[in-house]
């Protein structure tokens, strides 16, 4: 704890500090007016909220958060401290409401206003905890950061559209092809890139995220360039669609026709492949080749040392990233049946970093938790409409949603610079963990 | 003298150049299977370079390391392997191996040479067990198939895994660290973490070790631990150790040969006795540190 002193004082700055940057931003502000006139009008009022949120946020910050600053502590420390119970638990109480997720989406708010629980909140949140989990294996595991991750998505995306609609390939056959065809870009970023460490690898995969994108956009022939593809095949199972038309499987059952039934199917798809990704990823970290990755983000020189190669290392952390987002890719194409260059831009690469940073690097329950916090958070953003209350009549949320998304950021980071879950549990323990319970399942 | 009968590794006519600066000027001496090496002088001499180019991690401006893993090679073997360019013999007994031709991560794997380093290098977020499962990367990936076996868990790869961890297990009680097995590599204090480094590269089961100045650090009682912690471990395993020390009293101890470089050129290559009275050496040290004269000249201090 602060010495409370030392925190009003800080807190006064930071207060300070806001109001001389709303002062000229947001208290005075110039509107033209009906006869093309500019008129200033004040807005003092907002202005000193903001600078008292400042004055609110340091002071209980700085009487919350331990003198010792957190980040001085070595990075090692950090698997020092017994995971929290909560911790252990999470991920068997997480499946259950996963699963229990879209009956209780129905239950709570009928079947019309379950749609958009399951499909913006529920498969949304499915599609970048996948990502996540994907990018996880890259940056977390293997420590080498990559800023474009969006490619792999973007390839499997357009891979999968591509085949369903040029040669009639089930989205069964082209899911896994996705996958394998964004390893393979994986593995061809890799190659040239494989010297580079750190900030070189990330600006080296950022540019080739960019490539990918203008080459969506240029080769109009193949990719529809802007326009993007349209009427992509939806999945159907044993033949039945979940599209209206005769073979729907409501009719065929029976049932009465609902969205609903489409949604459900899309959102157990989009679990059960994020379960496929945990189950590989956490099997991949006890194995030789998983140990491995993460000895190369600890020491690449003394894994050299030990006849590790790193290039292949570097190389299959990279493919096995790629392929999830390549699966990722193909999912998001069949649900939406439109793609377009417009949905693999930067800012996805960013916010897909963003959740394994967040959610603590290499942390497989933190980087879901930070997927839904995320992606639920800016969802959630877009329906707050009790923020006017606070921000005066014309403001809307949704404009300020990467705003206020950046701000969560910043205070979740100075709160817990690891991450939402900042502990690693071992690979193997020599003695089983009696005194702390069962073994958690990360 | 085994480094003559026996040379484990030779090295031949070692240069090493960083654009204008000569780090090892034309350096022969040989490693004889089995001994105890140290490799000694002043600091800036080039000892840890020497390692560098040993363990694949610089490529040596000129010179050859060569390298057999037995005894009785015929006469002429590593010339015409030399002359061949190829990196290593295959299906031949000894093995013979040229380091220089070699990437760091086959030397380690293949020459089968392990190494530490001067500023110890762990994995320190990993646990004290999984940096000594790292080591042994090579043998379980192949029993793992690539990870494919082990990803559906075959048997033979939960066979290979056991051996590996009880091999591990084994070590760590050779170093006394096995009641922390299960603490990150980074929490343990400085002399353990050495001793942790120094089982991490047995485990990659080497016939040469090569340690970069293991007593550093250490205080006397540390010291001696460690000293009987090699012999022990050249008693056990047979392994042939090459060792950089400013510590007289561990090299004096504790070698069987004692090579002193100076400037990137050798100045005395010997038993510890010959060495720590040839004026060359003494010159060298003197002027360096008081103590370490004393000490080269006239035994422990
Ligand atoms: N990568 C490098 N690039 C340039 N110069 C280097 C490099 N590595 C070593 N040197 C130089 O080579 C010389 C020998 O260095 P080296 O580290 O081998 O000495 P050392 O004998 O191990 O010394 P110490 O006892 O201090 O560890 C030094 O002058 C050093 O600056
Ligand atoms: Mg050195």
């Amino acid at each position: 704890m602060q010495n409370p002193g030392d925190a009003l004082k800080k807190a006064l700055l930071a207060a300070l500090i806001t109001f001389g940057l709303s002062f000229p931003i947001v208290a005075l502000r110039t509107d033209t007016n009906l006869s093309n006139q500019l008129v200033l009008t004040e807005r003092w009022s907002l202005a000193f909220t903001l600078s008292g949120i400042a004055f609110v946020a340091f002071l209980l910050l700085g009487l919350v958060r331990p003198a010792g600053d957190e980040r001085a502590t070595p990075k090692t420390a950090r698997s020092a401290a017994p995971p929290h119970p909560f911790t252990r638990y999470l991920p068997r109480i997480g499946l259950a409401f996963l699963i229990a997720y879209p009956f209780l989406a129905v239950a709570i708010s009928g079947s019309a206003g379950a749609v958009k629980w399951i499909d913006n909140f529920g498969i949304q949140i499915l599609i970048y905890i996948l990502l996540g989990w994907g990018l996880n294996i890259v940056v977390g595991l293997a420590g080498l950061l990559d800023l474009g991750y969006v490619a792999f998505y973007a390839v499997g995306a357009y891979s999968s559209a591509l085949l369903a609609k040029n040669f009639d390939l089930s989205f069964w056959l082209t899911l896994p092809l996705a996958g394998i065809l964004a390893a393979f870009w994986g593995l061809l970023v890799g190659l040239p890139v494989l010297r580079l460490r750190g900030d070189y690898l990330a600006i080296v995969t950022l540019a080739f995220a960019e490539i990918v994108r203008l080459v969506l956009i240029n080769w109009v022939p193949v990719t529809g360039g802007y326009a993007g593809i349209s009427g992509i095949p939806r999945p159907t199972i044993f033949g039945y669609s979940f599209m209206p038309g005769p073979d729907n499987i409501a009719t065929a059952l029976g049932l009465p026709a609902s969205p609903l039934y489409r949604l459900f199917f899309l959102f157990y798809l989009a679990l059960v492949l994020a379960l496929a990704a945990y189950w590989v990823t956490t099997r991949l970290r006890t194995l030789p080749i998983g140990r491995a990755w993460e000895a190369l983000r600890e020491d690449e020189i003394a894994c050299r040392s030990l006849g590790i190669n790193t290039v292949t290392t570097k190389l299959s952390a990279l493919a096995a990233g790629a392929f999830f987002g390549g699966i990722a890719g193909a999912f998001f194409s069949t649900r939406q049946g439109f793609i377009s260059p417009e949905s693999f831009t930067f800012m996805e690469s960013a916010v897909i970093v963003a959740i394994v940073v967040l959610g603590g690097l290499g942390s497989m329950v933190g980087v879901a938790i930070a997927a839904i916090v995320m992606i639920g958070g800016t969802e959630l953003l877009r329906e707050l409409d009790v923020l006017k209350a606070v921000f005066g009549g014309e403001f809307d949320p949704a404009q300020y949603r990467m705003l206020l998304f950046g701000l969560a950021m910043v205070v979740l980071m100075v709160l817990r610079p690891k991450g939402l879950v900042a502990t690693r549990e071992p690979t193997v323990r020599l003695k089983p963990k009696v005194a702390r319970g069962a073994p958690a399942a990360e | 003298m085994r480094w003559i009968s026996d040379p484990l590794l030779t090295v031949d006519h070692l240069s090493m150049r960083f654009g204008g600066l000569v780090a090892i000027n034309d350096l022969s001496f040989s490693v004889g299977r089995g001994d105890i090496t140290a490799l000694i002088g002043p600091n800036g001499a080039g000892k840890t370079t020497v390692f560098n180019c040993i363990t694949g991690f610089y490529k040596p401006t000129s010179g050859r390391l060569a390298l057999t893993h037995g005894t009785g090679a015929p006469a002429g073997a590593i010339d015409a392997l030399t002359r061949s360019d190829l990196r290593r013999t295959r299906g031949a007994n000894p093995e013979l191996f040229l380091l220089e031709r070699m990437p760091d991560h086959e030397i380690s794997a293949q020459a089968r040479v392990a190494r530490t380093f001067q500023n110890i290098r762990l994995f320190p977020g990993m646990t004290v067990l999984e940096n000594l499962i790292v080591a042994q990367h090579k043998t379980l990936m192949r029993a793992s198939g690539l990870s494919l076996a082990g990803l559906f868990g075959l048997a033979s790869y939960r066979a290979a895994e056991r051996k590996a961890f009880e091999l591990a297990r084994a070590w760590l009680n050779v170093v006394g660290l096995a009641d922390r097995a299960d603490d990150p590599a980074g929490d343990l204090p400085y002399g353990a973490q050495r001793r942790l480094e120094i089982a991490r590269a047995m485990c990659t089961n080497p016939v040469l070790l090569c340690l970069d100045e293991p007593a550093a650090g250490l205080n006397n009682r540390e010291s001696a631990e460690l000293t009987r912690l090699l012999r022990g471990i050249r008693s056990q395993t047979g392994v042939s150790i090459l060792l950089i020390e400013h510590d007289m009293s561990v090299v004096m101890d504790i070698s069987d040969h004692v090579v002193v470089i100076e400037y990137g050129v050798k100045i005395a290559d010997g038993t510890a006795n010959d060495v720590k009275n040839d004026p060359k050496v003494i010159a060298a040290y003197l002027g360096v540190d008081d103590e370490e004269v004393a000490a080269a000249g006239g035994g422990v201090p």
